[in-house]
């Protein structure tokens, strides 16, 4: 069975570690703050300003100068800092923040990201999106292994315009972990009931199998 | 020195149509909703406004769309709003997407009075085309030019006759850098008070930076996404 988007970031909260600064994007990235580990301290940012983000507040107690980066009132935890703009994506171009995940439309396997923009479509805009991939170290990408159409989102290069150039390290989705590596997608895990034949068949980009590759444990 | 204005409508009395001007806020957050609200009022258009988003359908930016008085957005994200994918789709409306943090630093140089400055967002994507670039310890920056804008209008959650500003929680975002870009900055606030109430230590913004200031009426603040957790279990 391949993952639910629960579980998706299940799994990328196991590379969450002690002390980290963490960037979480919207949608299924914004779901690994519900995973953190027992015992695994990390601090959120928010880039509209905010480090030491916590839970969505009780009913009645929303404050309208309390929001995340996708406009939900959030709360601050015990230690919290607000800051500008300008410091935050400071902050983030410095490489202070330690794991950005993101979701992504397409990622190539050279780890060039698309995630902002669809031809002829309505464009939205990039948001903080392009500071992030240019900047951050470590950056895991959180999506389905296919569009909806079925086609593999892992492929040789993006065919929409880019986010960001050779900058995705990791790509976790509903299929396996995958890291990025000079052969391409290299296959670490496998979800459960997930076969190898099938991650080859959705995978259009260059994939090797790791030697020890295993079982997802989520 | 006079800084304290009557409102909304005599702070914005000298921006006129075709004006340039940068909005602080982020989403709903932080956004000077008084003077949007004058400048829809006083009916100029032909604006190109500096803003990271364009409000939703009735409040915030989206309000001077209804009167088409926006003539170019520059933003980050505009997704919430119907009226602006209508005006852009119908090309009454003209945009330039940039990313987030390059709005952010390139209103900081302005407000530094730095002519440009080197950024690594962009590069190898269409956001970098037909700019300068450059190598720096082995990686490649663009070149971004400081925001050059006749206007700034903020808000702000406390304020001084000196026009010192102090922004509470995330509704601090955009405004202090906008601030500081301004030719003429003009600062709404929750809270005017007397030079000498506010703490030096506690200021964001020094009043050097805003020329015209007043206390708000009416904040609607409204929440673009008001979300809850369940109260725990007793």
């Amino acid at each position: 069975m391949a993952l639910t988007k629960e579980q998706i970031a299940k799994r990328i909260a196991q590379e969450l570690q002690d002390g980290f600064y963490v960037n979480l994007g919207i949608g299924i990235p914004t779901l690994v703050a519900n995973y953190i580990p027992e015992g695994v301290d990390v601090v959120l940012q928010s880039e509209n300003g905010l480090l030491g983000m916590g839970p969505f507040p009780f009913e009645g107690e929303e404050d309208a100068d309390m929001i995340n980066a996708g406009k939900q009132t959030v709360t601050f935890l015990p230690g919290s800092a607000v800051f500008d703009s300008a410091m935050s994506f400071g902050m983030i171009r410095a490489g202070k923040v330690d794991l950005t995940v993101l979701g992504a439309m397409e990622v190539a396997d050279n780890g060039d990201i698309a995630n902002w923009k669809i031809p002829k479509k309505l464009v939205k805009g990039m948001g903080g999106a392009m500071d992030l991939v240019a900047a951050a170290k470590n950056i895991i990408v959180a999506m389905q292994h296919t569009n909806p159409k079925g086609e593999s989102k892992l492929l040789p290069r993006c065919t929409l315009p880019l986010t960001g150039v050779h900058c995705i390290r990791k790509v976790v989705t509903d299929l396996g972990v995958f890291d990025i590596t000079p052969d391409g997608f290299k296959c670490l895990e496998y979800a459960p009931g997930v076969t190898i034949d099938e991650i080859k068949a959705k995978t259009l980009g260059r994939l090797v199998i790791a030697d020890d590759v295993k079982e997802m444990a989520v | 020195m006079k800084k304290v204005v009557s409102g909304a409508d005599e702070a914005i009395k000298d921006i006129n149509s075709g004006a340039t001007i940068l909005f602080g806020g982020f989403g709903l957050c932080g956004i000077p909703e008084n003077c949007i609200a004058a400048i829809v009022r006083k009916g100029i258009n032909n604006l190109t406004c500096v803003s990271n988003n364009a409000g939703v359908d009735d409040f915030g930016i989206g309000l001077m769309l209804h009167g088409k008085q926006v003539k170019k957005m520059i933003s980050s994200y505009v997704g919430e709003n119907a009226i602006f994918e209508q005006q852009l789709l119908s090309g009454e409306l003209e945009v330039d997407l940039i990313p987030q943090g390059t709005l952010a630093t390139r209103a900081l140089a302005a407000g530094y009075g730095m002519p440009a400055v080197w950024l690594l967002a962009g590069i190898g994507t269409e956001v970098a085309e037909g700019k300068e670039t450059r190598t720096f310890n082995g990686k490649e920056y663009v070149l971004e030019e400081a925001f050059d804008a006749d206007f700034a209008i903020v808000k702000a959650w406390k304020g001084d006759t000196q026009g010192n500003l102090i922004f509470k929680g995330t509704a601090r975002n955009f405004n202090p850098m906008m601030a500081m870009a301004g030719k003429i900055t003009i600062a709404e606030v929750e809270e005017l008070v007397p030079a000498g109430e506010l703490n030096p230590d506690h200021i964001h913004v020094p009043g050097i930076y805003v020329k015209h200031i007043f206390q708000g009426v009416n904040y609607e603040k409204r929440i673009e996404n008001r979300t809850t957790r369940k109260p725990p279990t007793p």
